[in-house]
């Protein structure tokens, strides 16, 4: 090894603390691209090669019942490729051994073979017999979730006839790789589940011989999705068509756009964020080291080292410190996305479960990685390539300190010499203070948007099931009934309050905005299921108009009093125009409500319901589940006691893990920012503070000028970070907005004061550490070296 | 010219260099035309008070600097006439380098801070050879910081010396040394002159070295005042100041 690589490696073992600190920032965002950009891809590829294989299709639409015999219309839609019509259908399940009942979704599979579109993979046993009227395969992790192998044998309220069912094998499917049930908020293997049913079977047990009632299509390359689904609900509008959608609606499908999203924006935001301050404190110690090695840099010039090879032997410096770094990006990235990959596989039914991230994120994060230390040091590294020789040789011209009005004032403040010594220094270099204090901010602002989303969480939780949702039970139907049928329900054992809602798939139009949303309607007074604005206010259905929310609302560029149309995809398929009657800030869904009995009118029937809403005496829940059963017309159950449990639970573990990896970022940033800004000011002061050491003052004394500076910086970064805080939550409040749900901006006191103690803790601890060194200061050899 | 025959070979020769220090307030002159010759094989002995401009005149002959006016010449290269590439070049093959101030990297060992220049240079002596020739074959591993001072500016003659080069440049060799160290520094510049044939400049304000030079040349104000043949040189152990 040359003598000038030796150098080289002992500096940087010298500076391994400071190294360190940096190389962990780096590595912060390293990691953090890996995983978020690796995983975007992996699971972009992951599922775009499930879609291929499986061909899953492009337009999905369902309908009352049309004749087989419409199918070669269909088929004839200039861009269609391929059309596959099904029969499907709903039923509640009676799982042996469990009280409550399952929602199943059956799905008709060709008598002759596969279909031809969304082809389940089969994972065990066979597909049913076309033949036998009792066979289903179910989807694996139903399956794996109740502890069925083929064979096993459950019950289902098949449109009101019940029947044993025996499985005869599980598969997995491109359409159901997310699968919620009707009425969730989040997957529930156990409760609900696919079953594929041989047509013949299905067909029979929902009077649809001959008939189909759900379709989806795979359109050629060139095809335009538009025109394809308009001449589509065309084609089918007097068979009762729901409407046909493209996989952008399609639910499984968005789910995982909108992970990818989430994924996306985060490869986007976070790392530059840990470039930055990776860049500002390479900046600062290599900048440090030139200044201290002025004279050796003279002196490999003298002896015929180019200005080049100089240059470059402190890039190696930086070099060494990124490619630590990087490699601990890449170990920790890699481990992210391991993690990242296990929660998805809880999330995402995928056959494969290899979501292995691509040797490209790899080249890319590492790429980001060194030129980010190549930015942070070329500064610096110029500086030793430009400095003469001769003028490095003599000892640098003291720091040009130079009256000013400043000092006029500090003499007026009569401030004691040690406080003077720390604001000249500021205002000296105000660049480098004013990038320390935004490091450490950023720092804080990390750590009130990680905050922010706990404290979001809770207000969503409350809101969506403390005030608005207020039902123990919500039972589907699967065809709108009179109103008078809440009088049964409420002679269901154990029932208490009974309320009935109506849900009807629909588009709203303003002008050229269009939106396809369900409209509720409900009474005015309703007491189970309120309507509750973000400020907590009730409001009631509104009797003259529609009430929309306010991303709905902002879709359609409406405001109150202006007209939308809408047009009923079930029923009778009318459109009507309404004025919009109010907006109500929510969390949830994109909604549309109405009055019951306004809506009725307007569709010129009696009351009707979709839904019924009830709360239950807890003694007799056993029975309520035992009755639910043999219901018959019930498309599914959902119990919201369990509901709120499973997602308070998935919530509170990931919000833990992320607490925890947040908090590790944020004390990283403040560590690797405040240990080498006291460090360069220990190393930048050492001959005056050991000065002063001689003239009498005490090690307190001499602490307090080393680390006042930083401390000063440190206290003004705080409303610093709880603005940046602010912002960094309200961009992702605003990159995760979806139809989804929205995340509320709640930030409190609360969440200020913990990201500052954080902070401010971490960086008195990374002080006291350079701290400690003065009383170890040798104060005849500091002043005996030349500087 | 005709003359060259004779005398001995001139390594390096000025005419009218000056250099100019514009600080912005006042121009300071710390070289105001300078005309010199030195020869190859001798030891040139530098004097002058402090600010003379001694520093300034070894550092352009060495390449290290450029002058604000006149032309130098190493052998038949005008150094004038080079860029910094060239200049760097020149230092590489042609120059050895003293400075008062030792200038040893810290985290190098003897033997490295020597390779320092053995690795770059294109027909060096090992750094034990080096080092053997000022007497620190027994230090080679040794840091900078468990050095005395005398044996630290050792350091760096070795390190000058190892690429063998054609001159020496030693700006105040002895000047952060007390005698007796100084003394010993003295002794191997001496004995690599003689063995070597280096052609060796050193810079001093300690009058008392002049009488080891073969030539003498004094400083005042940026100009050179005087310059002396010396018809007996005296040994360094028997100098003393
Ligand atoms: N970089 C510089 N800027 C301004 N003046 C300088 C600089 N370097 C040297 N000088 C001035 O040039 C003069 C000669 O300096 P120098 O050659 O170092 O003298 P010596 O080595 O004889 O003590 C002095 O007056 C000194 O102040
Ligand atoms: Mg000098």
């Amino acid at each position: 090894m040359r003598a000038l690589e030796r150098k080289l490696f002992r500096d940087f073992f010298r500076l391994w603390a400071q190294g360190l600190a940096i190389a962990l920032v780096l590595a912060c965002g390293v990691s953090i691209f890996l995983m978020s950009f690796g995983m975007f891809l992996a699971l972009t590829d992951t599922r775009d090669a499930y879609y291929e294989r499986n061909r899953f299709a492009d337009v999905f639409a369902s309908l009352r019942r049309a004749p087989k015999s419409l199918i070669p219309e269909i088929e004839a839609i200039e861009g269609v490729y391929a059309v596959e019509a099904r029969v499907s259908g709903s039923a509640i399940l009676d799982l042996p051994g469990k009280v409550e009942s399952a929602v199943g979704q059956l799905i008709s599979l060709p008598v002759s073979g596969p279909p031809a579109l969304n082809v389940p993979l089969l994972r065990s046993g066979r597909p049913p017999d076309p033949q036998a009227p009792d066979e289903v395969m179910v989807n694996e992790p139903f399956a794996e979730a109740n502890g069925y192998v083929p064979g096993d044998i459950f019950h289902a309220n098949l449109n009101g006839s019940r029947r044993p069912l025996t499985i005869t094998g599980t598969a997995l499917s491109p359409e159901f790789i997310y699968t919620i049930g009707p009425g969730d908020m989040m997957p529930d293997a156990e409760g609900f589940g696919i079953l594929w049913m041989s047509e013949p079977a299905l067909a029979a047990a929902f009077d649809m011989d001959g008939a189909f009632n759900d379709v989806t299509l795979k359109l050629s390359r060139d095809a335009n999705i538009e025109e394809v689904i308009d001449t589509l609900d065309a084609l089918l509008d007097p068979y009762g068509a729901q409407g046909a959608y493209g996989r952008d609606q399609q639910v499984s499908n968005a789910f995982i756009d909108g992970e990818l999203r989430q994924l996306q924006s985060m490869a986007y935001v976070l790392p530059p964020v840990f470039f930055g301050i990776t860049v500002f404190l390479v900046n600062m110690v290599i900048g440090r080291i030139v200044a201290l090695e002025r004279a050796e840099i003279g002196l490999m010039k003298a002896i015929g080292y180019s200005d080049v090879e100089v240059c470059l032997h402190y890039l190696a410096l930086a070099g060494l410190i990124a490619a630590v770094g990087i490699g601990a990006g890449f170990a920790l990235g890699s481990w992210f996305a391991h993690w990242l990959a296990v929660l998805y596989a809880n999330f995402f039914n995928f056959p494969y479960l290899i979501f292995s991230v691509s040797a490209d994120a790899y080249v890319i994060a590492g790429g980001l990685g060194a030129a980010t230390a190549a930015i942070g040091a070329i500064r610096a590294a110029l500086a030793a390539a430009r400095l003469p020789p001769a003028v490095a040789m003599a000892p640098p011209a003291p720091p040009n300190y130079k009256q000013s009005l400043f000092d006029r004032l500090l003499a007026l403040a009569r401030l004691s010499q040690p406080t003077i010594m720390i604001l000249r220094n500021i205002v000296r270099w105000p660049l480098r203070a004013g990038l320390t204090s935004l490091g450490l901010a950023l720092a804080v602002a990390v750590l009130v948007a990680s905050a922010f989303f706990e404290d979001a969480l809770d207000e969503m939780i409350d809101a969506a099931f403390y005030k608005s949702n207020r039902q123990d039970a919500m039972l589907i139907l699967t065809d709108e009934v009179r109103d008078t049928a809440l009088a049964e329900v409420a002679r269901l054992p154990g029932a208490l309050q009974v309320e009935g809602a109506q849900y009807y798939g629909a588009v709203l139009r303003s002008g050229h905005r269009e939106k396809r949303v369900s409209v509720e309607g409900r009474p005015e007074a309703a007491d189970l299921v309120r309507i509750v604005d973000a400020d907590g206010r009730v409001i009631g259905a509104p009797r003259d108009g529609v009430l929309l929310s306010k991303r709905l609302a902002g879709q359609l560029e409406v405001g109150p009093g202006d007209p939308v149309t809408i047009e009923f995809l079930g029923g009778r398929r009318e459109t009507h125009e309404v004025p919009v009657a109010g907006i109500v800030t929510q969390y949830l869904g994109l909604a549309a409500y109405m009055e019951t009995g306004t809506l009725n009118r307007l569709m010129r029937q009696a009351p009707r319901i979709t839904v019924a809403n009830l709360t239950l005496d807890p003694a007799e829940r056993d029975a309520f589940h035992m009755a639910v059963k043999d219901i018959p017309g019930l498309a599914g159950t959902v119990m919201l006691g369990d509901t709120l449990e499973a997602f308070q639970d998935t919530i509170e573990q990931n919000i833990t893990i992320s607490t925890i990896i947040y908090v590790a970022i944020a004390v990283l940033i403040t560590v690797g920012v405040t240990y080498n800004s006291v460090r360069i000011q220990l190393s930048e002061r050492a001959r005056d503070l050991a000065s002063l050491r001689i003239l009498g003052f005490t090690t307190g004394e001499v602490s307090y000028i080393l680390i006042g500076e930083t401390a000063l910086l440190v206290l003004f970064a705080q409303p610093l970070g709880w603005f940046l805080g602010t912002m960094l939550a309200a961009a992702m409040v605003a990159g995760f907005e979806s139809d989804l749900y929205t995340i509320p901006l709640v930030l409190n006191r609360d969440t200020f004061t913990w990201a500052s103690c954080v902070v401010l803790a971490a960086s008195a601890g990374a002080a006291l550490i350079v701290g400690r060194r003065l009383n170890t200061l040798n104060l005849i050899e500091v002043m005996k070296t030349r500087e | 010219m005709a003359n060259q025959t004779q005398s001995p070979q001139i390594v390096f020769r000025t005419e009218g260099v000056t250099k100019v220090y514009d600080t912005g307030e006042v121009k300071v002159f710390a070289l105001a035309g300078v005309d010199l010759q030195l020869y190859a094989g001798e030891l040139t002995v530098l004097l002058g008070p402090s600010g003379s401009g001694k520093s300034t005149l070894l550092n352009i002959l060495g390449g290290l600097d450029h002058a604000t006016e006149g032309r130098v010449w190493f052998k038949d290269i005008e150094l004038t006439k080079m860029g910094d590439r060239q200049l760097t070049r020149f230092r590489r093959e042609y120059v050895g380098f003293i400075f008062q101030f030792y200038n040893l990297v810290a985290s190098l060992s003897a033997r490295e801070n020597v390779a320092l220049v053995t690795d770059i240079a294109p027909n060096p002596m090992t750094p034990e050879q080096a080092l053997d020739i000022v007497g620190l074959s027994h230090r080679l591993d040794h840091f900078p910081a468990e050095l005395s001072g005398g044996e630290q500016q050792r350091v760096a003659i070795a390190r000058a010396i190892a690429k063998r080069p054609e001159v020496l440049l030693c700006d105040e060799p002895t000047g952060a040394l007390d005698s007796k160290t100084g003394v010993q520094v003295l002794e191997a510049l001496d004995r690599i002159n003689r063995e070597f044939g280096t052609t060796t400049a050193v810079i001093t304000h300690a009058a008392e070295i002049r009488k080891m030079a073969h030539r003498v040349i004094r400083f005042q104000d940026g100009h050179i005042n005087a310059v002396e043949v010396n018809e007996t040189r005296v040994a360094p152990h028997e100098i003393e100041w």
